[in-house]
């Protein structure tokens, strides 16, 4: 072959990977359905108008949410404990999205730590309220007297300014129709679209219809987390939470994590763990730390589930012409869902935007955000084992509580171990950053004299004061 | 105006940064109004502009190492959100696109710089 032969070639085969690149790249009048209207599915169509504004692209999104978060109760209701995160909070703040007085039921300040030993409160770094406790749903039947407004609500108002549909159908099933994902809706009628973002959870039916599709679309592994709501007065949550959320370090058998939130009249209790079973949240919310700490035998628990709990991403959560964000994808181990969920939302809109829907496209530009959570929740993991077995101990618990103690209670000390622990409970940092202070020759070195020192008996045990203002 | 419920609460004229001095955060209001105010070269104070809900400033301090070029008070209450430098800058590397925004606030700001110098420059002529 001369070199004119090899020229061809070498073209043809240039326009056959043009062509590709072309086939898969949105275009004007492109058509994009995101399945679900919870955060991740807003943050996803959110970043992609904004994106696509400033580039003058005019696309079309459907998301497809049967559910309006405007409603009280389990009609609206999305299985969430409710936290945004101090540095989604700040992220948030950077983009320009303001949280609103109506949306955000409690600024948090401080974290206070619960153990049969002891309690002490961790304050914010900062001090000021960064951290947000909310709705995603329009909260409790209880609560629908209240001018409360959810953050899936608010997010989806957000989403209709920018242009966004939000439509009312049941999907039925997911097929492919001359390349293109064709969506079955429960009326009988169905549409073509040239990408399907699925947002749907790991709750909803939807996620199974992906089975038949060709790809591997393994689901992810979860397990079963338990909420609470307990209504009383807004007065008298106040008094008895602050404006701190509560957490539980207890050595009660195959227990992991515990937190009471307070949100205006209602205090939600979260529960997250591998071998959650009723037997387990019996045994908390009967537990006498608990019970000191919140009456939940006195105050009546007005709405409770079980929802299911990502605990594992997705072996591949994308393939051609579809992506899953979010919690049917991949998110953050027991902590910060609604940051997951806004990273892979953004990160997967700015691959299909400015990349392109093809799998390899999200192989390339959106797998790799992927895989920084899943390579920090195995670090998480290491991190909450390490945890459970200091917990189960009474002499750690003692290190951990005169540790802490001492940070809070001396002005300039370096706080080790509370920033370790505002960080595990707030889920502000990556577990990687919390692995590597926990590195650090002061934390070592002032773990062990307090390990030493918890032979001894402490001389002070003061309440702690509860921020009400 | 939307009004934000996180951050801290400041009272009307309490100081939030102030020029000359270092910091390693940027702020966004989250409610309420504060005035930006630079020293005069007569002595005094002159107001530069007032910000709102969702407006950001101290955000130079992210970029470079320079002290705050200009002191800001809360007029009336006002609640502000901190950003910190680390928190903002380990983002951005992970998702440059989140600079898009600050990008456009900053060029906002030079714009208006250049039409004020034009201004200026008209009225001295």
């Amino acid at each position: 072959m001369g070199l004119s032969g090899q020229q061809s070639v070498a073209d043809s085969f240039s326009h056959l990977v043009e062509d590709e690149e072309k086939e898969f790249t949105l275009r004007d009048g492109s058509r994009i359905a995101v399945v679900g209207g919870g955060p991740a599915g807003s943050f996803f169509s959110y970043f992609l108008l904004k994106m696509a504004e400033t580039i003058d692209l005019d696309l079309t999104v459907d998301i497809f949410e049967p559910r309006a978060f405007k409603y009280c109760g389990p009609a609206g209701c999305n299985h969430c404990g409710g936290i945004v995160s101090e540095s989604l909070v700040q992220i948030l703040a950077a983009e320009g999205i303001v949280l609103p007085r109506s949306v955000v039921q409690r600024g948090v300040e401080s974290y206070v730590v619960h153990m049969d030993v002891g309690d002490v409160s961790i304050e914010s770094p900062v001090h000021e309220q960064r951290i947000a406790a909310l709705y995603r749903g329009n909260g409790p039947r209880e609560g629908c007297k209240t001018d409360l407004v959810s953050f899936d609500d608010f997010l989806q108002g957000m989403v209709k300014e920018k242009g966004v549909n939000i439509v009312r159908k049941l999907i039925t099933g997911v097929e492919f129709r001359d390349g293109l994902p064709f969506l079955d809706f429960a009326d009988g009628v169905g549409e073509t679209y040239d990408l399907v973002t699925v947002a749907a959870g790991v709750n909803s039916n939807f996620i199974r219809l992906l089975d038949d599709l060709p790809g591997d679309y393994e689901p992810p592994k979860t397990t079963r987390g338990y909420i609470c709501e307990f209504h009383s007065s807004k007065e008298e949550i106040l008094r008895i939470l602050g404006r701190s959320v509560h957490v539980f370090l207890l050595s009660i058998p195959r227990f992991e994590f515990a937190a009471i939130i307070p949100k205006g009249e209602f205090a939600t209790v979260v529960m997250v763990g591998e071998d959650l079973d009723q037997e387990l949240v019996h045994a908390f919310l009967n537990d006498p730390v608990v019970r000191r700490t919140f009456p939940t035998d006195k105050i009546p628990c007005v709405c409770s589930c079980s929802p299911l709990i990502n605990l594992g991403a997705r072996k591949r959560p994308y393939g051609d012409r579809i992506v899953m964000v979010g919690d049917s994808g991949i998110t953050r181990l027991y902590k910060d869902g609604i940051g997951a969920a806004f990273r892979t939302g953004k990160a997967a809109a700015t691959a299909a935007l400015f990349h392109g829907v093809s799998g390899k496209d999200f192989e390339k530009h959106y797998w790799p955000t992927c895989k920084r959570i899943v390579n920090d929740n195995r670090v998480g993991k290491v991190m909450f084992a390490t945890n459970t077995i200091m917990k189960n101990s009474r002499l750690t618990r003692n290190a951990m509580l005169r540790m802490t103690r001492k940070e809070q209670d001396t002005a300039g000390a370096k706080p080790h171990m509370s920033s370790l622990l505002w960080n595990m409970f707030t889920g502000s940092a990556p577990y990687v950053e919390m692995f590597r202070g926990t590195m650090h020759p002061g934390f070592i070195y002032n773990l062990l004299k307090s390990v030493a020192s918890s032979f001894f008996p402490e001389s002070r045990n003061t309440p702690i004061k509860k921020k009400v203002a | 105006m939307v009004r934000g419920a996180l951050g801290k609460i400041y009272k009307d004229g309490e100081e939030i940064i102030h020029e000359g001095k270092s910091g390693d955060s940027m702020y966004v209001v989250q409610g309420g109004r504060v005035e930006v105010l630079q020293n005069s070269k007569k002595g005094g104070e002159q107001h530069l502009a007032y910000l709102e809900a969702g407006d950001f400033f101290g955000e130079m301090a992210v970029f470079e190492k320079e002290v705050r070029s200009a002191t800001v008070r809360a007029a009336g209450e006002a609640r502000v959100l901190k950003v910190d430098k680390k928190a903002l800058l380990t983002r951005i590397r992970e998702d440059p696109l989140l600079a898009v925004n600050l990008l456009k606030t900053m060029s906002h700001r030079i714009r208006d710089l250049n039409h004020e110098i034009a201004r200026h420059k008209k009225t001295h002529l």
